[in-house]
Order: C-alpha cells, then structure tokens, then sequence
C-alpha cells in the first residue's frame, strides 16, 4: 500500500468484532472500496468471528471455523489492513491519529469505535483466581472446553441468556452443572414468572441443577477455584466457575479521550460520537439513553453508520422492538416487549399447557399487541413481532390472538405454518441480520436462489442465530414455488419422513420388507441410498427379530464381510476374547495364522483384545477357520454391534478389587454379544471406583462398589468425550444382567440409526430413559425379555458359518479370464 | 479410438444384484469393478475411488451409483464422476451383456500378453 499517492480517506475501525465489520461491510456494499483506506485494530487474535454462536461451539454444535465470518483473505481481497492481538490503548484526537498497545500510530480522517462491551464483574472475592472465567471470547470457550476435559463440576454464574447457554454448553460436555441466580426465575428479564418456571422444570429434566435467589459472596479456593459459597449458606463445590451475570460497554479509551460517554458513548441518532469525526456503533454505545446487548439493533446501526460515512447525510437510528430467543437445543423460547400487563387497563391473555410444556402470553394496550411471551412453540413469535412493530389493531381477532396466527386468522383459509404469502414487504425475517421479507424475496428473484444456503450466502438472513430458518424456507417455497421438506430432517434425500415417523410405522403398520417401507412412504430412488438402506435394514431387523431377513447388499461392506476395511482394501481381523481373558491355545492359534498367511501386523487393542491387520479377502474365511478351531470367534469389531466388554482384574487378584469385575464382564458379553444395535456399542466393567476399566466413557459402565454395582450409561470416547451419567446401583449381577437387557433394547428400539448412545441420551435426557428403566420395573422386564428373544436369532458366530460355506460367493473371485 | 477386445468374464449370476465383483484382471495394473443394479444392468469401472483409491466394488449400490466404503464418495455408474459436492472422476470400462454373460472390453494392446 502506497501511503502518499493513495487518494483515498483514511478510515481507522477499532474493535474487529460484529459491529465493526458488519459497518465496514455495509460501507463496501455501499460505495465499494473506493472512499476509505481501512485500517482495523482487533484485541483478539482472531479473524471477525459471530460471538452470538459461541454458545454452539461451546455445546459442540459448531467449530470455531463455522462461526468465522470473514476470513483473512476476505480483509485482503478488500484491501483491509487487519491487526489482530493488537488493542487500541490511545486516541489523539489533535493528532487524529490511534496508537496501539505494539506501538503502531495509524492517522485517520475518519475514526470507528467498536469495542463492545466486557463480563459486569462485580467485587466478589475469589474472581481472580484460576478455575473462573467469563463467557465472552474464544479464549473463554478453549477455557471452559480445557476445563470440560479434565474436570468434572462447573458452576455458572448468572441464570440469563447467555448463562444458560454456557451451562447447557457445559453439560452437554459431560460436566455436571449448577446455575447459581439472584433473581426468583430465569431469565427474568425476557420471560414472565410462569414461563421461566418452565424453562427451570425442563433444564433441570436435562440434569441441570439451580440455585435460584442465590446471591454469591464469594468464590472458594486457595491456588485454584473449588466452590462457590452463598450469603444464605448454601455452597457448591465446583472445578470451574463462570461468571455470565452482564455486559458493560467498554468505554475506557472513549472516557481517556475526553469523547462525551455516559453508561455507553453516547452517539446521537447518526451514530456520531461528540467528535463529529468519530462515529460508535455495537455494544458500547448509548444511544438516547439505552445501550445495547442484542445483535438486531446493532445491524440498524452498522447501517445507519455506514450511510452517514459514505456521504448519506439522511440515514436515522431508531432502537424498535426487540426479540429475544435462548440457543439450546430443544427449549424454544420467544419473547419480545411488555413481559406483563402494566397496570389493569391493559390486557393479558395466557394459554399454559403443562402437559406439553407449552405457555403463551401476550399482552395487549388499547387493543394492540405491546408484548409476547412463548415458551415450547414459538412458531408465532415473528407474527406477534411484526403486530407489535406494525402497532395493528387486533380488537377483532383479540379472543384468537393468543392461539397463533393460522387460528387468529381462520376465515382466509390458512393451512398451517407461518403465512409467508400475506407479510408485508418490510416484515422483518431475519432479526438477527435486519433482513426483510422483500429483500430476500429481490436476492431469490435477482440471483435465481434456490436453496437455503444460497439464500444464507447471499443475503444472511437465517445465517446467525439460525431461528428464523423455517420462515426463510416457506420464503424460498413462496418465491420459488418449489416446496422445501422441513421440520423434522428426513432421513435422507429418498424421503421427506424422518427416523422416528419411519420407525413408527414399521411396527404399527406392520411394515415386513424395505420395499413395504418405501412403497408407505413414497421414496424418490426405488433402492435407497448408502444412508438409508443401512438404517431401513437395521430398523427391520430391530423390528421383526426372526422374521425379517438381512439385507447384505444393504450392508456396509465391515458388517456384509465380517471384517474391517483399511484403507488398502485389506481387513483386520479381530477374535471375541470374552471380558479381556484369553488363553495360551488362543494365543498359539492366533500366532500360527499370522505365520501362515503372512499377516503383516498384530497389534493389542484399546478393548483388550488382538488385532490381525492386513488381511487379504480371498484369505478371511480360511483365516477364520483357523481361528474357530481354537474356539475364537468374530470380535464384531466392525460391526454396529456390541463390540468389547473391558474389565479389570477385580475381586479375583487385585487388593482393592470389590466385587468379580472381570466375571461379570463375561457374563455380560455373553447375554449381549452378537446384537445389531444403531451404532456400536462399548461397555466395561470396574471392580471399585478406581475405575482402572474406564467404565465412564463407555456406552454402559458397571462400577463395582463395596455395597453392589453403579451402573453409568451414555459415555463416549472418542471426538466428543462424554462421561457417562449415573443410572442406578443395584446389589446383584442379575440385576446388571437385566438392567443391560433393558438399556440395550432402549437403544436399539428409540436411537436413529448411526446415534451412538451419548447423543441419543443427549437428545431423550438421561431422567426419560430412568423413567423407562429404573422407574418402570414392569417395563424395564418387557425390554430385557424383548432382548434376550432377538438375541436368539443372532448369537450364531458369523465366521464359522462362513467357513462353513455361506455367502461363499462373497470371497471367491471371479474366474480368471485368459488370453484371447 | 484404440481397439477393443471382449473378454467374457462369467455369467450375470456371478455378481450379486446391488452388488459387485473386482475382476482378476486389471486394466494396464488398475483391477476392475463390475458392478450390477437391481435392474440387472452392468457397468464397469477401474475399482479405485478417485478420492484416495478406496475399492468400489465393496460399495453399496444403489440405483446408477456407488458409495465408496472408504469415505462414502458416491460416484455415478456410468461415467465414473463423484456426484454431489466432490469432484473427481474414475475411468470407465466398456461392458455389456450377451446372452447373460458379461463381456469387459479392454484394449487390445493391454489385453494381448496379460493372463
């Protein structure tokens, strides 16, 4: 960049998060790069990024790159000078130039203040030690995922948006969490009495725990955060603690330059600070009074901001009604204006239906809507924005109003689902990103969109926060006339049902065949495809033990061969070594067949068994005949399925070993082994609570204590490590027998298939399947009698059927041709 | 276009429907896949995935397509491209049925010499 002949103004941004950049974007849609020189200053070391989904990084929904924004090359094909790590300590405003903490002195003509606002922090003792953090950055996020890893109780701070959020994030990585409030209910700012009580009822089925009207007097710990005690006496031990009570806009470098600031920097309705030069837009402005912690306002501003620097001496910020909605998965929550009537001449009307969870409550002012508060279905909550915005007169509909829209409306024929048809051009969709109806119904005409992330890219309407993507489909339904399948995800592309709709059926309609299934459902391909005729297969097999046939052309190659494909093409081979026991004729059985056909790698397993890899296919079913005539039989190691029970030594050697670990294991291996499950299945048993088999990051633990047997389901090891959660302790080994019974025909009769059980315990909450296991005895009996019947389809070894001759076709070779 | 020879490798019956086969001989060293629809049609590629050589012939079949069991690239039957957002392109080898037999066509010049 030529600093002298640069015609160009010089415009300086400080804060290189949302508000900034989505003003500098704005500007560039604008007028292009040809008026400013754009300098950028970033205290994080990181690129533009949406803080809004942090959340969903934290509970593991996202990546870090997905929330990305715009990248570093984004900035250089426009021509942005970006310095990231490197915050603005000084502005000069005789000099008009900033100075950076490194020391770089950038001149400006124009100057941007967007440095947002930081956690409200206030004097607790104990805030400043290790273990406690605020929930703002990326930095926060790798904090709170460190400490998700390795330690086990989090307690959050601050029963508002963005603390429940970080607490279902945490709980979601496997830690166990308490959410300490001051107020009575949750979220009181954006929800009513009734509706936070619901939303406590339901985050506390998810295994959530609340402190509510607890005010915390200080933080506990000596060299690192242990616990949280309350000024009623009430303490909550905990590992990591952190603070998401509030934000405060920074306004310390505005303060220093003598720029006038109140709460925030006050700007006036052209976003321009006191200094006509220096314009503030995000969360650390004021603007008439009020600031701002919302993302729909902010994008009003970058806007407005972006105009009135690009020479537009007419464009106005006014603040307008605002929404809100919670990012957990699952909970849907709306609410937006008055949360109550003000006084007795105002008009309240509630639906509650404890049953389903559902509450809505608007409330009206002289026949208008001036408030919305919904919880459980929300689907209306756009349509009473509008209302409010529009300030409509519902007297007419007022008896109707608080069923939703289609009710409210009857009369002009309305199916179901927002009417996309009838909004007003101007009616907002996307609150987010300020994106109306008729700008995106202009982009899908204009560029010919015809897809969701099409629409996102060019538009960013839905592109946030993502609530508003149902309305933005029936928009791209609207404008295109092509329907887009919604709601619940299909299975695949071959239908719009999804699993449980298609496992439903199966059983209540007496669906026997694939072809039955398709034929019920309409399916677009007449053979499925690589997802769904695995999930159709297991789902029939499930349904109809002993009656409906395997499909191995349905099969993923591991489970059709009985083996596990390398990436060479060639397979590993891995024999069933009941609880991790084997023998030295098991063991002089595996060393001649690696001799004899030449294996090229033996290797011990994480499930305490022998791995034989690089095998050639021809050669598996005489491999296997080797093997069975030592008594060693298919490992499932390839299959969805249960693959190892690991133990430890248990009662048998070890000094504190409680019970018959390694026994038990056996035992269990032997009722379970053999069965087709969604995905595969891991379990362990531990013979005390030194947990040396690792018992709780398996799909089904058992933990031997003096007392009995912990049984602990739902943990995974692999990407995303989930501990397991706590299901019963009982004092026998029948009963672990026939509570594994019941939690693996659970699983297998409600997972969608590829769902291991951490996800799917995820999805159902672990108090549903206690409800199914636990609670209902009579009940847990019919799952585990329902096991023990399928079990005796399949309990045949695979291997030795095959060396006996079945699916030999599979493992011949085509003739060989010779020369012409 | 260089010539042909057909080689018949063997009835329909050997290959299972949705299914495939890799032939004991490949094209210039790259085996070959032969593959059969539910409809009974045949095609035949080089069994190599184009993403990282993965065997296609171990695939599920599907109607005109194949899922490579490596990292589920689902290439078209009938002209060897990745569908869908990958990009990549296995040859294709002619084939055809002759009276329920299965006729592969390779070059003469490949063919000659090679048992």
């Amino acid at each position: 960049m030529n600093m002298i002949s640069d015609p160009r103004e010089r415009l300086v941004v400080i804060g290189n998060g949302m508000a900034g950049m989505r003003t500098v974007e704005e500007m560039l849609r604008l007028e292009g790069g040809d008026r400013f020189r754009v300098t950028v200053f970033g205290a994080e070391p990181h690129v533009n990024y949406n803080r809004i989904m942090l959340s969903s990084v934290l509970a593991g929904d996202k990546s870090v790159d997905d929330i990305v924004i715009n990248s570093r090359e984004w900035y250089r094909d426009n021509d942005i000078a970006l310095l990231t790590g490197d915050p603005v300590t000084r502005i000069d405003r005789e000099a008009r130039t900033v100075t950076s903490a490194n020391g770089v002195t950038v001149p400006y003509d124009r100057l941007l203040i967007a440095t947002g606002s930081r956690p409200l922090a206030p004097p607790i003792p104990g805030l400043s030690l290790p273990g406690v953090c605020a929930f703002r950055n990326i930095a926060d996020v790798d904090k709170m995922l460190e400490s998700a890893r390795t330690q086990k109780r989090a307690v959050v701070i601050g029963g508002g948006l963005l603390g429940l959020e970080a607490a279902w994030g945490l709980k979601q990585r496997g830690m166990s969490v308490a959410v300490v409030h001051l107020m009575p209910t949750l979220m009181e700012r954006q929800l009513d009495a009734a509706a936070g009580q619901l939303l406590q009822r339901d985050l506390d089925r998810r295994g959530i725990a609340f402190f509510t009207e607890g005010l915390t007097e200080s933080i506990t710990g000596s060299n690192c955060a242990d616990g949280v005690q309350l000024a009623d006496g009430r303490f909550i031990p905990a590992d990591l603690v952190v603070l998401a009570i509030g934000i405060q806009p920074n306004i310390d470098l505005a303060r220093a330059a003598e720029i006038e600031v109140n709460r925030g920097i006050v700007v006036g309705d052209d976003m321009s600070t006191s200094d006509p030069n220096i314009f503030a837009v995000g969360e650390c402005v004021e603007h008439r009074g009020q600031v701002f912690g919302l993302v729909a306002p902010i994008w009003d501003q970058a806007k407005v901001c972006a105009s009135r620097l690009t020479g537009d001496k007419t464009a106005l910020f006014a603040s307008r009604e605002l929404s809100t909605s919670l990012k957990i998965t699952g909970i849907d929550v709306f609410s937006a204006g008055a949360l109550m009537a003000a006084d007795e001449s105002d008009d309240e009307i509630t639906l509650r239906d404890n049953k389903h969870g559902l509450y809505k409550k608007v409330v009206l002012r002289d026949g208008k809507m001036v408030g919305a508060v919904l919880y459980g279905d929300v689907a209306d909550g756009s349509w009473y924005l509008q209302l409010m915005r529009d300030k409509t007169d519902l007297s007419a509909m007022r008896d109707r109003i608080v069923f939703g829209r289609a009710f409210a409306e009857a009369g002009s024929v309305k199916t179901s689902g927002p009417d996309v048809a009838s909004m007003p051009d101007d009616a907002q969709i996307c609150g987010c990103n300020g994106v109306s109806k008729g700008g995106i119904v202009r982009a899908i005409k204009e560029k010919e969109l015809t897809s969701l992330s099409q629409v996102r890219a060019h538009t960013k309407a839905s592109a946030s926060c993502g609530q508003c993507t149902g309305l933005v489909e029936a928009l791209i339904a609207h404008a295109t006339g092509v329907m887009v399948e919604k709601k619940v995800p299909a299975l695949c592309d071959c239908t719009s049902a999804g699993h449980d709709e298609i496992r439903k059926a199966i059983v209540a309609d007496g669906l026997k065949s694939m072809k039955d299934v398709r034929d019920a459902f309409g399916w677009k391909k007449p053979d499925g495809c690589h997802k769904c005729c695995p999930a159709l297969n297991y789902y029939l097999l499930c349904a109809w033990p002993g009656e409906y046939h395997d499909d191995a052309q349905s099969r993923f190659v591991n489970e059709r061969v009985h083996a596990n494909i390398q990436k060479d093409g060639t397979y590993s081979v891995i024999p069933r070594m009941w609880g991790g026991l084997t023998t030295p004729a098991e063991l002089h059985a595996i060393a001649s067949v690696v001799e004899k056909f030449s294996i090229p790698t033996v290797k011990v397993t994480g499930g305490q068994r022998i791995d034989l890899l690089g095998v050639k296919k021809e050669d598996l079913p005489a491999v296997w005949g080797d093997l069975n005539k030592a008594g060693l039989v298919s490992g499932h190691a390839y299959a969805k399925g249960l693959r190892t029970v690991k133990t430890c030594v248990g009662s048998e050697w070890c000094r504190f070993g409680t019970q018959d670990s390694t026994g038990l294991g056996v035992k269990l291996e032997k009722m379970c082994w053999g069965s087709w499950t969604p995905h595969k299945v891991k379990f362990a048993v531990s013979g005390c609570p030194r947990n040396c088999a690792e018992a709780t990051i398996k799909d089904l633990g058992v933990v031997c204590v003096e007392a009995g047997y912990d049984i602990v389901i739902g943990g995974n090891g692999g990407i995303d490590v989930r501990v397991t959660d706590p299901l019963v302790r009982v004092s026998s080994e029948a009963e672990v027998l026939e509570y594994a019974g019941a939690f693996m025909q659970l699983y297998r009769e409600e997972a969608h298939y590829l769902d291991r059980t951490a996800p799917w315990i995820a999805r159902v909450g672990i108090d549903y399947v206690k409800s199914r296991l636990v609670d209902d005895s009579a009940g847990r009996r019919a799952l585990n009698a329902r096991f023990l019947y399928s079990q005796q389809f399949v309990q045949v070894d695979p291997w030795s059927e095959r060396v006996r001759g079945a699916e030999s076709h599979e493992f011949a070779r085509l003739p060989a041709l010779t020369d012409a | 276009m260089t010539a042909i020879d057909w080689k018949n490798i063997g009835p329909l019956a050997n290959i299972p429907v949705r299914g495939a086969r890799r032939l004991c001989f490949g094209l210039g060293g790259r085996p070959i896949a032969i593959f059969r629809t539910s409809e009974d049609e045949v095609f035949a590629l080089v069994d190599e995935c184009p993403h990282r050589s993965g065997p296609l012939s171990e695939g599920i079949v599907s109607g005109h397509t194949v899922t490579c069991p490596l990292h589920n690239w689902v290439i078209g039957l009938a002209d060897g491209k990745a569908t869908g957002a990958d990009e990549g392109e296995t040859q294709t080898v002619p084939v055809k049925l002759v009276a329920g037999e299965v006729h592969v066509g390779v070059p003469k010049v490949l063919a000659r010499g090679r048992v």
